[in-house]
């Protein structure tokens, strides 16, 4: 856990992550508050508080008497708070550091793109891997 | 939510001693409480009294609403692990074991067996040959076991290994979360605790000087460095809490900051790094006690 900030946001956050990733699918039961609690090494009550912070924006919800809930369009909800976090938490700082160690703007472009080739290109290798093996 | 201790303008002063010194706090039901402080700060003379095995010189006391002094309605709702609690001498853990059902109605025997041997404790070995460690595993195990609706637990773990702690910590996090309880802990490893606190209460000199919720507590200051010129610019219009310097470098505690701040001080070149809880509560006891020479 990060020091730095309240427990219960990087809960929320951590569950966000899952639902974006795919390992908590729309319409699957999350764990529980006490088990969260427990695997963390956390109080009860922040990992409550997490949880709590998701239904409040409608990503989760509650089924009575069974326990909580991912909801439907939460993943494509989630991916648009994060494009917008996106420019604030990557862009600026990225630019910022560019920046200080004198690359120019049309480098950085270029040095994004092949980083972004190298990438597509391992997914299309680790793709048709796949289809090779089925 | 309901209190389940309540105390308003408590003192206890021993010859020359202000042990406690106007205090006034609830405790919320079905919580964890840290109770910290430094040495001599007055946590243990504080426990006593609430759960009377001490009287207060001033001061009102209520536990589940009632007073605690000689009242059994209360006082068998009670568990006080102490530091260093002490045994008959022919005792031997097994009849440790054996007698705390008298006392605690909730007592599970069957958790109480899984604990005797996650702590590997020796249950027919005399109590005055157990190490300090073994000693302290017998009060964690009581304190667990006994499920009392309200449980202090005061440095249960002198000589504890770190193995031993993280049981202890695993075994508390579940069984609070299977039967929820009141519980008020009281130690000097902070770092290790502190995320198993909803609330925190940091005593210092017999006075409290935190009563927060952890969750508001964390965050709540940061250290930025960098060069001094940087620094300086960056704290300009914020309140600092702390400041060390070496050479053209300097290093100053401030408040909470947030998502601007941080993307602010990332442009201006500025390490950030968080402060514990522990260390946060090293500075503010450390603050109050200079005001307190100023002063006196």
């Amino acid at each position: 856990m990060d020091e730095s900030r309240p427990i219960f946001v990087q809960i929320a956050e951590l569950i966000e992550n899952d639902i974006i990733g795919g390992a908590l699918p729309e319409e699957t039961q999350v764990p529980s508050t006490n088990e969260f609690a427990a695997f963390h090494r956390i109080n009860p009550a922040t990992a409550g508080k997490g949880v709590n912070l998701l239904v409040d924006e409608g990503i989760l919800y509650k089924k009575r008497g069974i326990g909580m809930f991912v909801a439907t369009g939460a993943r494509d909800r989630l991916v648009v708070k994060r494009r917008d976090q996106f420019q604030s938490e990557y862009i600026r700082p990225l630019v910022t550091e560019a920046g200080k160690l004198g690359i120019s703007e049309a480098q950085l472009v270029e040095m994004i793109g092949s980083a972004s080739r190298a990438t597509t290109s391992g997914r299309a290798t680790t793709a048709s891997g796949e289809a090779a093996t089925e | 939510m309901t209190a389940v201790i309540e105390v308003s303008h408590l003192s206890k002063h021993f010859k020359g001693v202000q042990a406690v010194d106007d205090v006034s706090f609830t405790v919320e039901e079905n919580t964890i409480h840290g109770l910290l402080g430094r040495n001599g700060a007055g946590k243990t003379t504080l426990m006593q009294l609430i759960t009377a095995q001490d009287f207060a010189s001033s001061g009102d006391i209520r536990v589940f609403g009632e007073s605690p002094v000689e009242n059994a309605r209360v006082l068998q709702n009670l568990c006080f692990i102490k530091e260093s609690q002490k045994y008959p001498d022919e005792f031997q853990p097994k009849h440790v074991f054996a007698s705390a059902p008298w006392f605690f109605p909730n007592w599970d025997a069957a958790f109480a067996a899984r604990l005797i041997d996650d702590f590997r404790v020796p249950l027919n070995r005399r109590i005055k040959k157990l190490s300090r460690g073994q000693l302290s595993s017998i009060g964690v195990i009581v304190g667990l076991a006994s499920r009392a609706p309200l449980t202090f637990f005061d440095e249960p773990y002198l000589g504890l290994d770190a193995v031993a702690r993280q049981i202890f910590y695993d075994r508390l996090l579940e069984d609070y979360g299977e039967h929820p309880r009141t519980v008020v802990l009281s130690t000097h490893l902070i770092d290790e605790v502190s995320n198993l606190l909803e609330r925190v209460l940091v005593i210092d000199e017999g006075r409290i000087i935190v009563d927060e919720e952890a969750e508001s507590l964390r965050g709540s200051a940061t250290t930025v460095v960098g060069t001094r010129a940087a620094v300086d610019a960056f704290v300009a219009h914020r309140e600092v809490m702390h400041r060390d310097q070496l050479g053209g470098l300097a290093s100053v505690t401030v408040g909470r900051l947030d998502q601007a701040g941080r993307v602010e001080a990332a442009e201006a070149g500025l390490e950030l790094s968080p402060v514990s809880l522990q260390q946060l509560i090293i500075q503010k006891t450390n603050v109050s006690h200079t005001e307190f020479e100023v002063t006196s």
